[in-house]
């Protein structure tokens, strides 16, 4: 008498762990991508604002593509575009290269506004001051503006983080592929996707809590 | 000294100031007047190079303010200037407000400029209000502070672009009597005002513009009492 095979087996305290590193895969994706990318897009927004008609004709087209086309498909395109320019990236490398430049092109924007929200009295005054244009930048515009568009800076990470996910159809095992992987195995998408969504939930809590807290103080 | 030759300044295809020559000795306080338009906000800015000019000559102390060589950066120390909108950095307390341009473009240590931060706020009546951050400030306050700000980064001259305009009416005297205060001191000032009490008791000139000419420069009891020009006279007969 031969034994049944189970091809599929319960979710097991094990799986929680396996969705915990992929969890800390999620975080490191999205923690490098917007880090990088936030400093370009500041150097991106200051472009656009100083550069004018230049920058309106070369760089702003540009970001708009990256702002415009799905994430998805600008991943898939550079993963496999990429090796025939020489560029032999894996799924990790793809995947930063991808949000990163995608969150400089929405970074860019909140940048300019931000300089664009320190008046051009404020800056006088600070010129006045004997202020160089870099100090005057580093501490006046950067505080002040920086303030003003934090909020949207919030959410352009956290949305950030949460497309990450879409790095897993290269193939990178990061919080939605590893939720994928289980279901396949134990059959229970309701209980994994919760997990899933309630590790989601625990990355971007904190930090909006803490933004909240943030600004909160600011506005004393 | 400021020496001013021959200024004269555009924005875009409008001529804002028609050849304007003006000095202005140490020790003197020089109250500007003149209807809006009339390019004496201007004439500051120029002063200390926030505008371009484009023909003529700004001279500072012996420093050419708009040649292509001059360390701008540095000569506006010299100069010290407080704005009809007070533009207090927001994020910063009254203490930060002021110590911030010393401790960044003079290189002071962080507790030199705290002194120096103390005692140009005690000099303008703040001194309760050091560890208040400016949106909690009344407007005349603000000014105040601006003031001390200035100050601190120890000008020869004090330029006062229309510093009580935006002010609402009872804390206008507050600033006013600051400035009084900077002047019996002996600052070198160049106010430019639509209070004629102050331009009056103050100044040791008054200088009348008109449509980017200096139409008539005197002491005070000249130009309000026995004006020559009949702008200056039509002006003033307006505003009283």
């Amino acid at each position: 008498m031969q034994e049944t095979i189970s091809f599929f087996s319960g979710f097991t305290p094990n799986d929680l762990w396996f969705l915990g590193e992929a969890a800390l895969r999620t975080l490191w994706i999205s923690a490098l991508s917007i880090t990088i990318g936030t400093i370009l897009g500041g150097v991106f927004g200051w472009m656009l604002y100083e550069g004018k008609l230049t920058a309106a004709l070369t760089l702003a087209p540009v970001l708009d593509i990256f702002r415009s086309v799905p994430l998805i498909i600008q991943l898939v395109l550079f993963y496999n575009f990429a090796p025939i320019v020489g560029l032999d990236l894996d799924p990790f490398g793809s995947g930063v290269v991808i949000l990163t430049i995608y969150t400089a092109a929405l970074v860019a924007n909140v940048a300019r506004g931000g300089i664009e929200a320190v008046g051009k009295p404020m800056r006088r005054a600070a010129r006045s001051l004997g202020m160089s244009y870099w100090q005057d930048m580093r501490y006046v515009v950067l505080p002040i503006g920086g303030r003003a568009v934090f909020p949207a800076w919030v959410g352009v990470a956290l949305g950030v983080m949460k497309d990450s996910a879409l790095v897993s159809v290269l193939g990178y095992v990061e919080l939605l592929k590893a939720s994928q992987i289980l279901i396949t195995r134990t059959q229970e998408p309701f209980l994994i996707l919760a997990i899933a969504g309630a590790f989601y939930f625990a990355l971007s809590f904190p930090i909006s809590r803490y933004a909240a807290k943030l600004e909160q103080r600011w506005a004393q | 000294m400021i020496e001013i030759r021959g200024l004269e300044k555009y924005f875009g295809a409008l001529q804002v100031l028609k050849g304007i020559d003006l000095d202005v000795a140490k020790g003197e306080v020089l109250s500007v007047i003149g209807a809006s338009g009339s390019g004496k906000s201007t004439l500051l800015y120029c002063i200390n190079g926030l505008e371009p000019i484009q023909k003529g000559s700004v001279i500072v102390d012996g420093t050419d303010v708009h040649a292509k060589g001059t360390d701008i950066n540095k000569l506006r120390q010299k100069l010290g200037m407080v704005f009809q909108q007070w533009n207090s950095f927001p994020h910063l307390t009254a203490l930060e407000n002021v110590a911030l341009a010393p401790k960044i473009v003079k290189g002071k240590s962080k507790a030199e400029a705290r002194d120096i931060a103390e005692k140009q706020l005690r000099h303008v009546g703040l001194d309760d209000k050091l560890n208040v951050f400016p949106s909690a400030l009344s407007g005349g306050q603000q000014q105040r502070l601006a003031i001390a700000r200035a100050l601190a980064m120890e000008p020869t001259y004090m330029l006062f672009d229309e510093a009580t305009s935006a002010l609402d009416p009872e804390l206008v005297g507050e600033v006013l009597d600051t400035m009084r205060l900077l002047a019996e001191e002996g600052m070198t000032m160049i106010c430019v005002t639509h209070e004629m009490g102050f331009a009056r008791d103050v100044s040791d000139r008054v200088a009348y513009f008109h449509q980017g000419v200096m139409e008539e420069i005197g002491p005070p009891e000249q130009i309000f009492g026995n004006a020559t020009s009949g702008h200056t006279r039509k002006f003033l007969a307006n505003v009283r």
